[in-house]
C-alpha cells in the first residue's frame, strides 16, 4: 500500500524553533480525524533552506510550498488541500501572486541557481558513457566535426563571450583564434585541472561528476585550433577524478570518440593525463607547460604566449576545467543563447565552492551578476550559528577579502576587480565576527610564501617580508610604519612579479588594509585582537570575586601557570600562560575570561 | 563494441534517452542513486553504498537499480542518496549512514514510506534551471 500524498515539514533548526514539532503533531491528529492517516504520510525533513520564511511545509506530489505555517493553520491545510485538493492561497509564498506561486520552483530562492557546467553532476553515473550520451553528450562534436569549419567554431565561442574561468577571465575564443592562426603543424590542447586554491573544489567535482564533458570540449577545441593531441594536467591529490577520467578516456577511445578518424570524420584526437605533484604555481599556464615537459614548474615571461609558442615550442591552448565544461553546451545551444546569460562584460554562469561559516556549504552554480548576498544568504542559507557576516573571500590566495558593504555588488570579473578582489577559480569562503582579518591575510601569505617557486625576487622576497610584518602585528610587536612598508611591498610585488602568483599574492593584504584598517590599528596600537584569534594578543584572567578556589583550572593548565591555595582565588602567571584556553573551558563558575 | 559512426552515435543516443525516460531498463523500476564524489566518499558513501547493496540482496529485491553519481552540490549533508520509486516523488536523503541506508530499503523502497529527519530537498532537475 502506498501513500497518496506526503507532507514534508521542515525540521531544520530555524523551523524547529518556529514550532515545526507542533505542526507535525497537528498534522498527525488532523489527518487521523479526517480519516487520511493511511493515505498521507507526515515526515520531518532536513532544512529546506528557506529559513527566513519558516516554518516550511511542502506537500508532495504537487510540490505546493507553504511558508510561515503555524499549528493553527494545519486544520485548514488538511481540510482544503488534502481532502478537497484546493491550495491554501494565503499560506503560499508571496500572497499577492499566490495563484502563480504555488510550486517551489516558482520561488525566487530556488531560481538563483542555473546549471550549465554542473548540468550532469549528481544526475548521471560518471563512469557510464551511455548516461552522458543520453543527456546530449557528444552531440556537440557531431555538429562541430561534420557541419562546422574550425573558423566557425572559433567564431561561435568568440560570439558567446565565454571568458576563462581559471581566474584571469581572458576571452576563450581569442585564445583559440591565436592558436588557430598559427601555421599548420603540431599543436596542443591542454586542460588545466591543477586546482589549488584553498577551499576550492569546483573542478574536482566537475571531473568526478561529468568527465566526458571535458573530453568532448577538448575534442572541439582540438578541432578548432588544429591540434591532434591533448593533455589534462591534473594534480595527483585528486585520485577519484583521475580514475574517472581514465575510465572516461578508455570508454571514449573504445567507441572511437577519441583516437584516429573520430566518427569517420577524418579528425584525429587523443588525450593523455599528466599528473602534477600539487605545486600551486603549476596552475600558472607557463609553469604548467614546464611541468608537462618534465621540467621544474616555473613560469616564463610572456610573450611569447603559449598560443604561439607553448608546449615543446608549439602553439598550445590552455583552458581551465570549468571553461571547457561550458563548450559543448555553447555549441549545442548556440552562442546567442549563452551570451544572454550573465552581465554586460561577463557571460554565462559561475560555479562556486561555498565554504566557511555558512549554513549550506556546497557546490553551487549561479548566473554571473548574482550578488554575494544572494549567494550567501539565499543559496547558502545564511551564517552558521546565528553569527554576523564579516567578510567573504573570493579567489583564494590571489583574491581579496570583501567587506559587508559590497554584499550587493553583482559579481563579475570587472566588479570584483574594482573592489580589490578577483573572481579566481571560484572558491568562496565566508567569515563571521570570530575570524580575524589580519590572521586570514597571514594564512594566505603563509600559503603563497610556501608555494612561491622562487624564480623572481619580488615574489620570493616580497612575500616573505609581508609575512614577517603580519607575524609581527599578530604577535603584538607591530608599528604604524609597518603598514606603510606593507603597502609599498604589495605595490612592488604587483608590478614586478613574473607571474600571476606573485602579482596577486598581496591581494589579501591590500584588501584587508583597505577595508579593515581599524582592525590592523587595534592590533598595533591597543595590542588587541577583537576576535580572539591572535593568541599572543589575548590574556586570560581570573575574577577573584567569582573564583571559588576549586583548583580545577590549575589541574587542567598544561603550562602550570595557575597557582593558588584551595578555596582561595587563583591567579594566572601571564609569563607562563600559553593561551590555550583550557582553563576558561574548565571553569564551572565563569570566573575566567579572556580579552 | 566497435568504433562508432555518426549514425551509430545518434541511434545510441535515441535508445539511451528512451531507456532513461522509461526508467525501467531491464525491469528495474526503482532507482537508488548515491552521490559518490570525493565529498560523499569522505563522508562514508562507500559504506552507504555497500549497505544498500547488501540490504537489497538480503531482501531479494530484483527491481532496484543502484547507481552512483557525482557531487549533487549538497556537500553539507553528505552522504546523499536519491530515491526514485514509482508513485512517490523523487526525493533526496542526506547524512545517510549505514542504518539509514537499511531504513531506506526497508521503509522507502519496500514500504513506500518516507523516512523522518533525513529528507532533504532536491537540488536539481525539477528545481534548478538546467542549461
Amino acid at each position: 500500500m502506498a501513500f497518496e500524498s506526503y507532507v514534508l515539514v521542515c525540521g531544520g533548526t530555524a523551523c524547529c524553533s518556529g514550532g515545526a514539532d507542533n505542526i507535525v503533531e497537528a498534522f498527525a491528529s488532523e489527518l487521523a480525524a479526517a480519516g487520511l492517516k493511511d493515505k498521507v504520510q507526515v515526515v520531518k525533513t532536513g532544512c529546506l533552506g528557506f529559513c527566513e520564511q519558516g516554518p516550511i511545509v511542502k506537500i508532495l506530489p504537487q510540490g505546493t510550498f507553504y511558508v510561515q505555517v503555524k499549528a493553527e493553520d494545519v486544520k485548514e491545510i488538511v481540510a482544503e488541500h488534502l481532502v478537497k485538493g484546493r491550495v491554501v492561497q494565503r499560506l503560499c509564498y508571496d500572497p499577492e501572486q499566490a495563484k502563480k506561486l504555488v510550486a517551489e520552483a516558482n520561488i525566487p530562492f530556488y531560481q538563483k541557481q542555473y546549471r550549465i557546467v554542473l548540468r550532469n553532476c549528481g544526475v548521471i553515473d560518471p563512469e557510464k558513457i551511455d548516461d552522458y550520451i543520453a543527456r546530449d553528450g557528444y552531440k556537440a562534436i557531431e555538429k562541430v566535426l561534420f557541419e562546422m569549419t574550425p573558423e566557425q567554431v572559433v567564431d561561435e565561442i568568440l560570439k558567446s563571450g565565454l571568458r576563462g574561468r581559471g581566474g584571469a577571465g581572458f576571452p576563450t575564443g581569442m585564445k583559440w583564434k591565436f592558436a588557430m592562426m598559427q601555421p599548420k603543424g603540431q599543436k596542443y590542447m591542454v586542460c588545466n585541472a591543477d586546482e589549488g586554491d584553498p577551499g576550492a573544489y569546483m573542478d574536482r567535482s566537475t571531473l568526478e561528476g561529468d568527465p566526458h564533458s571535458i573530453l568532448e570540449a577538448m575534442i572541439i577545441a582540438g578541432y578548432a585550433i588544429g591540434a591532434s593531441k591533448g593533455f589534462i594536467y591534473i594534480r595527483a591529490e585528486y585520485p577519484l577524478a583521475i580514475r574517472r577520467l581514465e575510465v572516461a578516456i578508455e570508454q571514449a577511445t573504445e567507441l572511437g570518440l577519441l583516437g584516429k578518424d573520430i566518427l569517420g570524420s577524418g579528425f584525429d584526437f587523443e588525450i593523455e593525463l599528466r599528473f602534477g605533484a600539487g605545486a600551486f604555481v603549476c596552475g600558472e599556464e607557463t609553469a604548467l607547460l614546464q611541468s608537462i615537459e618534465g621540467n621544474r614548474g616555473m613560469p616564463k615571461p610572456r610573450p611569447p604566449f603559449p598560443a604561439v609558442k607553448g608546449l615543446w615550442g608549439r602553439p598550445t591552448v590552455i583552458n581551465n576545467v570549468e571553461t571547457l565544461a561550458n563548450i559543448p553546451v555553447i555549441i549545442n545551444k548556440g552562442a546567442d543563447w549563452f551570451n544572454k546569460i550573465g552581465t554586460a562584460t561577463t557571460k554565462g554562469t559561475k560555479v562556486f565552492a561555498l565554504t566557511g561559516k555558512v549554513n549550506n556549504s556546497g557546490l553551487i552554480e549561479v548566473p554571473m551578476g548574482t550578488t554575494l548576498r544572494e549567494i550567501i544568504f539565499d543559496v547558502g542559507g545564511g551564517i552558521r550559528g546565528g553569527h554576523q557576516f564579516k567578510a567573504a573571500q573570493t579567489g583564494g590566495p590571489s583574491g581579496g577579502i570583501i567587506p559587508p558593504q559590497f554584499l550587493d555588488t553583482p559579481i563579475d570579473y570587472e566588479s570584483l576587480a574594482k573592489i580589490g578582489s578577483i573572481m579566481g577559480s571560484g572558491g568562496l569562503i565566508v567569515m563571521d565576527e570570530t575570524d580575524c582579518v589580519v590572521d586570514i591575510a597571514k594564512f594566505y601569505l603563509d600559503f603563497t610564501v610556501d608555494e612561491s617557486c622562487g624564480k623572481c625576487a619580488p615574489c620570493r622576497i616580497g612575500g616573505r617580508k609581508l609575512l614577517n610584518y603580519l607575524n609581527k602585528i599578530t604577535d603584538g610587536r607591530g608599528t604604524e610604519d609597518d603598514i606603510v612598508q606593507m603597502q609599498n611591498i604589495s605595490d612592488a610585488m604587483c608590478k614586478a612579479s613574473l607571474c600571476g602568483l606573485g602579482q596577486t599574492a598581496s591581494n589579501p593584504v591590500k584588501s584587508t588594509l583597505r577595508y579593515f584598517m581599524d582592525e590592523y590599528m587595534e592590533h598595533i596600537r591597543d595590542k588587541k585582537c577583537r576576535s580572539g584569534k591572535c593568541s599572543k594578543l589575548i590574556s586570560y584572567t581570573i575574577d577573584p570575586a567569582k573564583c571559588k578556589g576549586c583548583t580545577a583550572c590549575a589541574r587542567k593548565c598544561p603550562a602550570g601557570a595557575i597557582s593558588g591555595a584551595v578555596k582561595t582565588p587563583h591567579v594566572i602567571d601571564q609569563s607562563k600562560c600559553i593561551k590555550c584556553g583550557a582553563c576558561e573551558a574548565t571553569c564551572k563558575f565563569g570566573a575566567i575570561s579572556h580579552g | 563494441m566497435g568504433k562508432l559512426t555518426l549514425e551509430d552515435l545518434r541511434r545510441m543516443r535515441g535508445e539511451k534517452q528512451k531507456a532513461i525516460d522509461m526508467r525501467d531498463s531491464s525491469n528495474k523500476d526503482v532507482q537508488v542513486i548515491v552521490g559518490m564524489g570525493t565529498c560523499g566518499i569522505a563522508a562514508g558513501a562507500k559504506d552507504t553504498f555497500t549497505a544498500l547493496v547488501d540490504s537489497i540482496n538480503e531482501k531479494g529485491l530484483t527491481n532496484v537499480l543502484i547507481r552512483q553519481t557525482g557531487c549533487m552540490g549538497l556537500c553539507h549533508s553528505e552522504p546523499t542518496v536519491e530515491v526514485v520509486v514509482p508513485g512517490i516523488p523523487a526525493v533526496i536523503y542526506g547524512h545517510v549512514d549505514v542504518a539509514t541506508a537499511k531504513e531506506i530499503v526497508e521503509k522507502h523502497v519496500v514500504g513506500h514510506e518516507l523516512i523522518e529527519g533525513k529528507l532533504l530537498d532536491r537540488p536539481s532537475i525539477d528545481i534548478i534551471k538546467n542549461g
